[in-house]
């Protein structure tokens, strides 16, 4: 099987914190992968070295072979990479349908076009849409997004997330600070977008990460301790350490 | 030539650091609010109209004090009953009501003292020359606002980093939030800061216009440079805006003193016809591009470092 | 079909009232002032498109209209010149094209930030471009500026453009044009870019787009409608000066577009409107109109932060139900503001007493103690008395605290009117 991402001893440094300690991963296409580990272990700060938004100060990151250390966001969003954030980033003054339908444009072809009437689009209405009925918004199409419920808002993120058809995935905890059946809700919806994709998630709830991912990487003060399947995983030793370690700071 | 290099250098040092004045609380107030007070160079013109008052009713000493106070105290209200207000709103309407008091400050200035220059002087106990360089004389003012503007530059540095007022600020440049979380009365930290960043600049107008002149259109004159040195220094940092201060300063002090022109080294290759843009660009001197320079500067570091010379933040 | 008239139809009601309208106002004060209301409309506009669409704070945009109107007097007086058959409704063209190669320019140093160093930076390229025009003198004339002679240009259909109504009809023909095209570039994936990029830049990089080049490519446009604007200007007046480039030309577009109200397409056309008949009126009554000026965009942000198209808006809400009912609300709604009109009424009578008795003091002590209060001749009052001083003081403060006790009722009454308006509405 081929490679989606692959981080070759990747480093990263804030003056003297090392926050990422050398870290190499390799997630296969169409691979669920779950990225898990104590708070403060650099989860998201490895995110955000794979989707760009950091500059990592060492080390190699491929994307399907392709070599995208130090390429901006929107470069490796067009790329076919596309990402959620743990703190909710949508655009909140925009209606729902607005927050889709920007997401959807580029993979459209639609560029910075401003001669092509927007609402007659039929492959962007079409798209967009699609991605409200998948994730279960389409009643709510017309209302500003700042104004939706958290949960809704969790929702949303991901709809904006997959609206470009990108084929790589990340989700950083899509369901923190959920209650149980708002999860319930999420981890479905997750299954039923990352359906043919390749999907990493940062996640905290074990059962949601057992339930969903094909394989786990335990991330521990910035370097990965085991990456294995999650039946292995829970039976290694190490993990067994750091979680219980870790579990009595939590 | 070395007379011209060693006054230049001194006026420039001086210009200098009454931009560092002025360009110190606007960089406190920025870091720790978020919020360019636009109206900033209109709280230099008013110390310099009230100083021009009070000097003519008791004297210049009085107005050295009382101007920056009341000024100052005019700054910590605006701040309270008017920023505070519309920080709900977000930081362009921040920037936009000091941009409207900016205006209104002009207005209420010319409606009271008119649009001609008033006639504020030097006190005449300050009206000598100091000491002479060579022919030039150099006055004993001048020195005495190099001097002040020095002690109030040293007693700054001591204020941030030796009390504990300034250490509060200090971290609020870095850790806005976290000085709230301590539980520090933020909002009142906020009013006092706005005040001392505006009595800052109301020194620097008071003892400026004693020397330069005391006009209502001082601030729209000086105002874009102010905001040039706080850019070009790096918005929020306090050592860039000093580098930036002094850099401007000399800039413009040594222009003014130039009369180079392409004209003046290439006249005798090329000469433009009287009346072309090309005779324009030959035969302007650096004295007639010295205001430009600072915007010239801007525009430069902003092409090879966007941040400011010693910027970080993006905002 | 239809459905083609009801979108355009806006558009042609919008044609009609203009070809009308000096039909309606024909003195000759009126068609000037709807020419100036004409340009700024454009020049708000193409403000709005920086601010209220892309969140960029410009205290510069007067470099593109002052810059198209010195291109557009020397495009005259060039085709006069060499006698190229160039009708003068096409000039502004050449303003357009100024506007947009300066936005690309300017916009190539000044996008790259966003917020606040964008503001400054703003505010420093103008200064830069205002001080070089009184160096650059053969571009930019100097004191007098440059003239240019609109009528010895080739007729356009028999029009030689010299009486200020055939400059109304060409001013208000691209002003309409200009309208349209802008309101459209707000409805194409730019337009919605550009609110996705005021709303939060950093997620655009999330789906594909760099957010640099979406305020650039706004920038660059906004710069093209300014030109025209600053075209129309130069043609109006028959001259392009420096202070078309100056501070105070790019506070006026600002403070008309947000008094106008920059969260909606309309808003800025409002604020033209009304800042351009201020502009012009408000000096038959005070020599310190400016500042009055100043202090009602300080209330604004203040108190309204969304201007006057969001005062508007914020009623539209009540246009609900049976026609009866919606006047019945409106009638007890604005019953309600009569109750707090008049204690801010004598505030502001009270506050303007003051202040011009101040003025009149400080600035004109000279001729001596009588006053003519808002420069009517038939009110005098002496401000030596110290009864006006203290009629002044008392209304203010009195009118003040009252104004605020008639707040509740204000408040109350629209509080039932969103009741009312929502139970007829479901």
């Amino acid at each position: 099987m081929s490679s989606a991402v692959e981080l070759d001893n990747l480093e990263k440094r804030f003056g003297k914190t090392e926050i990422i300690r050398g870290v190499s991963l390799d997630v296969k296409l169409g691979e669920r992968h779950a990225v898990i580990g104590p708070n403060g272990a650099g989860k998201s700060t490895l995110f955000n070295l794979i989707s760009g938004r950091l500059i990592p100060s060492a080390g190699s990151i491929r994307l399907r072979g392709e070599n995208i250390t130090g390429l901006r966001p929107f470069e490796i969003n067009r790329r076919g990479l596309s990402r959620s954030f743990q703190v909710t980033n949508i655009f909140p003054r925009l209606t729902v349908w607005e927050n889709v339908r920007c997401a959807v444009l580029w993979s459209k072809g639609y560029k910075y076009s401003f001669w092509h009437n927007i609402d007659k689009l039929e492959d962007v209405r079409a798209r967009t849409q699609e991605i409200l009925e998948q994730i279960n918004m389409a009643n709510r199409a017309q209302i500003p997004a700042g104004v939706l419920t958290y949960a809704e808002q969790r929702a949303l993120e991901i709809g904006i997330t997959i609206a470009g058809g990108a084929d790589i995935i990340l989700l950083d905890e899509p369901t923190a600070g959920m209650s149980r059946s708002e999860t319930e809700h999420a981890v479905a919806l997750i299954r039923k977008v990352s359906e043919g994709r390749t999907l990493i998630i940062i996640e905290h709830d074990m059962g949601v990460v057992f339930d969903l991912a094909d394989r786990i990487s335990v991330l521990v003060y910035g370097q990965i301790i085991a990456t294995d399947q999650p039946v292995k995983i829970k039976a290694n030793q190490k993990v067994q350490e750091a979680y219980l370690g870790a579990a009595g700071h939590d | 030539m070395a007379e011209l290099i060693i006054i230049s250098t001194l006026n420039g040092v001086l210009y200098g650091m009454l931009l560092f004045l002025m360009a110190s609380g606007l960089t406190l107030i920025f870091s720790m609010m978020g919020v360019l007070n636009f109206a900033h160079a209109s709280f230099y013109m008013l110390g310099a109209f009230l100083g021009f008052q009070i000097s003519q009713w008791a004297g210049f000493i009085p107005a050295l004090f009382l101007a920056p106070l009341i000024a100052g105290g005019i700054g910590a209200l605006v701040e309270r009953y008017g920023l505070r207000t519309v920080h709900k709103n977000g930081h362009v309407a921040e920037l936009l009501f000091t941009f409207g008091l900016a205006f209104i400050i002009e207005e209420v200035i010319q409606m009271i003292w008119g649009k001609l220059s008033v006639d504020y002087r030097v006190p005449t106990w300050l009206d000598f020359p100091a000491f002479t360089i060579y022919a030039t004389n150099y006055p004993a003012y001048k020195t005495f606002m190099l001097v002040f503007s020095i002690a109030i530059f040293i007693g700054l540095i001591y204020l941030l980093t030796r009390t504990r007022a300034g250490l509060i600020i200090q971290a609020s440049l870095t850790h806005p939030n976290m000085v709230g979380m301590l539980g520090h009365n933020v909002p009142r930290v906020f009013m006092l800061v706005f005040g001392l960043g505006t009595a800052l600049a109301a020194i620097a107008g008071v003892i400026a216009g004693a020397a330069y002149v005391t006009q209502s259109n001082m601030a729209a004159l000086l105002g874009p440079i102010l905001f040039v040195v706080v850019v070009v220094g790096g918005l929020g940092s306090l050592w860039g805006a000093f580098v930036a201060s002094l850099l401007i300063g000399l800039l413009q002090t040594f222009a003014i003193a130039s009369d180079w022109s392409l004209n003046k080294f290439f006249g005798d290759f090329i000469t433009p016809t009287r009346g072309t843009l090309l005779f324009d660009v030959w035969t302007v001197t650096i004295a007639q591009i010295g205001p430009i320079l600072p915007y010239l500067l801007l525009v430069l570091v902003l092409i090879f470092r966007p941040t400011g010379l010693f910027g970080t933040r993006e905002t | 079909m239809m459905n083609l008239i009801k979108s355009l139809g806006i558009w042609i009601a919008a044609a009609i009232l203009i070809v009308i309208l000096p039909y309606v106002f024909p003195s000759g004060a009126s068609i000037t002032t709807m020419c100036l209301m004409g340009i700024m409309i454009i020049f708000a506009l193409s403000y709005n498109m920086l601010l209220g669409q892309s969140g960029m704070l410009s205290f510069g945009h007067a470099v593109y209209y002052g810059l198209a109107a010195f291109v557009t007097a020397h495009t005259i007086n060039w085709a006069i010149k060499s006698g190229v058959p160039l009708p003068l409704p096409l000039i502004p063209v050449a303003g357009a094209v100024t506007g947009l190669i300066f936005g690309i320019i300017f916009g190539s140093v000044s996008t790259k930030r966003a917020g606040t160093a964008f503001a400054m930076i703003s505010l420093g390229l103008a200064e830069l471009v205002y001080s070089s025009s009184l160096i650059l003198r053969s571009f930019f004339g100097g004191e007098e500026g440059i003239s240019a002679d609109r009528t010895k240009l080739i007729r356009f259909f028999g029009y030689n453009f010299g009486p200020q109504i055939q400059v109304y009809y060409l001013i208000a023909a691209w002003c309409l044009l200009c309208v349209i095209l802008m309101y459209a570039i707000t409805r194409t994936p730019l337009g919605r870019m550009c609110n996705a990029v005021r709303e939060n830049p950093e997620r655009v990089e999330f789906v594909g787009y760099n957010p640099q080049l979406v305020r650039y490519i706004a920038f660059s446009l906004a710069g093209l409608f300014a030109g025209v604007a600053g075209s129309l200007a130069a043609i109006n007046i028959e001259l392009a000066q420096a202070s078309f480039v100056g501070a105070a030309q790019s506070g006026a577009v600002l403070l008309a577009a947000y008094i106008g109200g920059v969260a909606f397409f309309v808003g800025p056309v409002l604020g033209a409107i009304l800042v351009t008949y201020l502009s012009l009126t408000l000096s038959d009554f005070s020599e310190i109109w400016v500042l009055y000026f100043g202090i009602l965009f300080v209330v604004i942000i203040m108190f309204a932060p969304y201007g006057l198209s969001g005062l508007l808006m914020m009623h539209a809400q009540f246009w609900r139900g049976p026609l009866g009912s919606r006047l019945a609300r409106f009638g007890r709604l604005f019953g309600a503001y009569l109750v707090a009109a008049v204690p801010a009424l004598i505030m502001l009578g009270g506050a303007i007493l003051f202040i011009e008795m101040i003025h009149h003091v400080a600035q004109k002590g000279a001729e001596g103690a009588n006053m003519h209060f808002l420069r009517r001749n038939y009110i005098t009052i002496n401000t030596h008395s110290v009864l006006p001083w203290i009629g002044g003081i008392v209304a203010m403060i009195g009118g003040f605290f009252a104004f605020r006790l008639s707040w509740p009722t204000v408040a109350n009454a629209w509080h039932k009117a969103l009741l009312d308006a929502q139970r007829s509405g479901a």
